[in-house]
């Protein structure tokens, strides 16, 4: 068998702390961190960075940060979309108020308003919990998307509320191609997964995940509820707004309000539900389930011959079915199918 | 372990996309993406249209391509989407496409970000951008036989006839009750100036998408009492609106919809609670004795390869597929008469047949457009070819045209064009065509 820990002893407390402590493990990180930087721009299409690969990495970066609050942190949110909104829409202001803004510090300036907005929102969260949670942060984007249609100061007096971006360049580097716009996300991707994995191992993760699984004994043994409910409220908004700007900058180009719509706010939480609550790759799963699943099941009907109507149909239906299906094989989320996996070639034949 | 799976997907993902496309790359064949969207809210409104610009491109095949080369096309569901709109235009882009027509403004919006790009032309025959007239900046786009800015000025102008002279108009209140999209509110623009201008009131009554909650919308009507209302909507919108009015008694005679709200499924729910709405006609409205009309239901539907319904054909919005169509066509068959006839153009090709069509009264009659529309010619400098609009009233079963024919007035749009245009260019930090760009 290959993939087994059989010999590998950790001597150190840094060993034995790493993100991926297999050797198996770390080589195919490795290995699929340099095919996505060297081999996937040289040989992939068009089509493929720009429907599927860049929407896939920037929803992954918007599944991750919501996944901080709803999975480790046990807050639900149903107002991501608001606060995509808030990220793209503060980058943008940033971009064109200010001459010679850098692309970055606009995208990390529309996450730091995200993250203002986010604890915001998140402050009804110390005294609400669950459902009720969820209907406050519902708030937020109905908030949000009042304001942006709303308030012209936003849109910089777009007379019909639509903004758009163009001329996007790092250090002189221009993200035009979209092996380039591809590279770029990829780039906040890679850096922000390993934030977030990093953020979950700390003590800070850790209360959240004890606020998750019960907070009076999580307040018992000292940890602050106040601090713990907050920073995830920050840190995930903090992601979703770069993952906004990202979207509007990268992906669309020219967006209005509707791009951050309700819709969106629920497709990333079912992202998160279906990767896996509480995992980081989970988050990833999840984002390549909703997005990348329905373009190919588009795709599959329509080379079948349906007419457009009913293969639209088709899709939901059979998209439809595979998350339920999937939700009653695994209720932990893809995630944990993977991991059962991996546990299965480990300790091969009685897994645990 | 994370992209793994993600890299079995995408690969699953090209395979089916390769799989998928298998005729148009090796074909001679003029190919023509069609963005619909035959699902969702807007698809009662969608799928007429879809259906009259598909049985178009059949019946030019019916009768032998343009100038010899078939047509290929391909539909693309986008659910009204911006997001599936993108992926719709990416996925039908490497097929040599010759024109998008997205049908949408939102998706209008973010083509025009990656047309330029691509080298692929976009025709959004009476929507998307206003400013994107002024064809020394928007040099891609193709705001065909009318924008917004020309709806809402001919509206005014009809308003203030009725009125018996501009001057009338002083003192008056109008409300636009928008759709609240890019769609709805870029009309907004040019009815504040015209209100400056005519000293009318106007008030702003948005509806939020889909359309179906008006209420309050309704309510705040009911209070102002304005003396006309324009109706921007799309979709379901439309005939909720018009419920709404019945409901609360606003008389539909002083209700005026743009184009895009007026056409058969706005009204026919509403039946005779419709009577004497009003709407402007895109050039045509419905024209089921039109001879192209005729044609199609002998050449296409008589031989059994309609699209849709057939009682359908000759509708509003079927009529608007049509037109949006023979413009989509009409444009390759300029640019054949530059690059070669019989040849297949590309989509650069196409571009300069968008920006040099001649459709003079002969050349409409000869395609049997004869009373449906008015001659269209575009130049580098306009895009647009055509500022004509006209009315028709629902009189409970059918459209009838109600008015004379209308000409936008220039002296308003043009340098509120100007100025959006310059402004567009100096966000993009582009430069104005020079007259030698005109030539290529």
């Amino acid at each position: 068998m290959l993939y087994r820990e059989n010999g590998q002893f950790k001597t150190s407390y840094r060993a034995d702390q790493q993100v991926f402590p297999i050797l198996q493990d770390r080589v195919a990180i490795w290995g699929l961190v340099l095919l996505a930087i060297v081999a996937v721009p040289l040989v992939a299409p068009e089509y493929l960075f720009r429907a599927i690969l860049i929407p896939f990495l920037i929803l992954s970066l918007a599944a991750l940060g919501l996944n901080i609050l709803v999975g480790y942190c046990g807050q639900i949110s149903l107002g991501t979309g608001g606060f995509m909104a808030v990220g793209a829409y503060a980058a943008y202001n940033f971009f064109v108020r200010v001459d010679g803004m850098p692309v970055v510090v606009a995208i990390l300036m529309g996450g730091v308003c995200a993250t203002v907005v986010g604890v915001l929102f998140g402050i009804p969260s110390l005294r609400i919990k669950g459902l009720y949670l969820a209907v406050a942060t519902l708030a937020a984007q109905f908030f949000t998307d009042w304001a942006f249609l709303r308030i012209k100061w936003f849109t910089n007096n777009s007379s019909s509320g639509s903004v758009n971006v163009a001329g996007l360049n790092v250090f002189g580097f221009p993200i035009e191609t979209p092996a380039q716009k591809y590279l770029f996300c990829l780039g906040f991707v890679l850096v922000f997964a390993l934030i977030a994995k990093n953020l979950v191992r700390s003590h800070i993760g850790r209360s959240w995940m004890a606020m998750r699984d019960m907070d009076v004994a999580a307040a018992v043994i000292g940890i602050r509820p106040v601090y713990a409910k907050l920073t995830a409220f920050a840190v995930s908004s903090f992601f979703v707004g770069v993952a906004g700007a990202l979207w509007g900058f990268v992906h669309l180009g020219s967006w209005e309000p509707a791009a951050f719509n309700i819709d969106r706010s629920f497709q990333l939480l079912f992202m998160v539900i279906i990767g896996g609550l509480g995992s980081i790759m989970g988050s990833f799963f999840g984002a390549a389930f909703i997005v990348i699943l329905p373009i190919v099941l588009d795709n599959l009907t329509v080379a079948l011959g349906f007419d457009t109507a009913l293969a639209a149909h088709l899709t939901f239906m059979v998209f439809g079915a595979l998350i339920v299906f999937f939700l009653i094989v695994e209720p932990h989320g893809l995630a944990r199918l993977w991991s059962t996996a991996k546990e299965k070639l480990r300790l091969w034949p009685f897994p645990h | 372990m994370t992209t793994l799976k993600t890299l079995a997907l995408t690969a699953a993902a090209l395979a089916a996309t390769v799989a998928g496309t298998p005729a148009h790359a090796q074909a001679k064949e003029q190919f023509f993406p069609v963005l619909v969207y035959r699902t969702g809210a807007y698809a009662p409104n969608g799928v007429p249209f879809a259906n009259g610009y598909v049985d178009y491109l059949k019946y030019v095949n019916a009768k032998g391509g343009i100038n010899g080369v078939k047509i290929s096309y391909e539909e693309c569901e986008t659910g009204y989407a911006t997001d599936k709109g993108v992926e719709c235009y990416e996925r039908l882009k490497g097929k040599n496409a010759t024109v998008f027509q997205p049908l949408s403004t939102g998706i209008t919006f973010a083509l025009t970000e990656k047309a330029p790009g691509d080298k692929i032309p976009l025709i959004t025959a009476g929507y998307g951008r206003s400013e994107s007239t002024d064809g020394m900046v928007f040099k891609w786009n193709f705001p065909l036989t009318g924008t917004y800015w020309d709806a809402a000025d001919v509206l005014v102008q009809h308003v203030a006839k009725k009125e018996g002279g501009a001057d009338k108009l002083k003192g008056k209140k109008i409300a636009l009750v928008y759709h609240d999209s890019p769609f709805g509110k870029e009309p907004i623009a040019l009815l504040q100036e015209r209100a400056k201008m005519n000293g009318f009131e106007l008030s702003l009554l948005p509806v939020a998408h889909p359309g179906v909650e008006q209420k309050a919308t309704w309510l705040q009507i009911r209070q102002s009492r304005p003396d006309y209302i324009f109706l921007w909507g799309w979709g379901v919108m439309n005939s909720t609106a018009l419920k709404e009015a019945v409901a609360t008694g606003y008389p539909r005679d002083k209700m005026y919809g743009v184009w895009w709200a007026g056409a058969e499924p706005d009204v026919r729910d509403v039946g005779d609670g419709a009577k004497g709405y009003n709407a402007l006609a895109l050039q045509h409205g419905a024209e089921p004795n039109a001879k192209i009309t005729q044609d199609i239901l002998k050449d296409v539907h008589g031989k059994g390869q309609g699209t849709g319904p057939k009682d359908e054909v000759g509708q509003v919005l079927y009529m608007r597929g049509l037109v949006a169509a023979m413009l989509a066509v009409e444009g390759v068959k300029r640019a054949q008469e530059r690059f070669g006839k019989g040849k297949v153009m590309t989509g650069e090709q196409a571009r300069w047949g968008y920006e040099n069509l001649a459709l003079d009264q002969k050349k409409l009659d000869a395609l049997g457009f004869a009373g449906v529309m008015r001659p269209i010619s575009t130049s580098c400098a306009d895009h647009r070819g055509s500022v004509w609009a006209r009315l028709h009233t629902w009189d409970g079963k059918k459209w009838n045209f109600s008015s004379d024919w209308y000409e936008a007035d220039q002296s308003i749009i043009k340098p509120m064009i100007k100025q959006a245009a310059d402004k567009y260019a100096a966000e993009k930090k582009l430069t104005r065509r020079t007259p030698e760009d005109c030539q290529s």
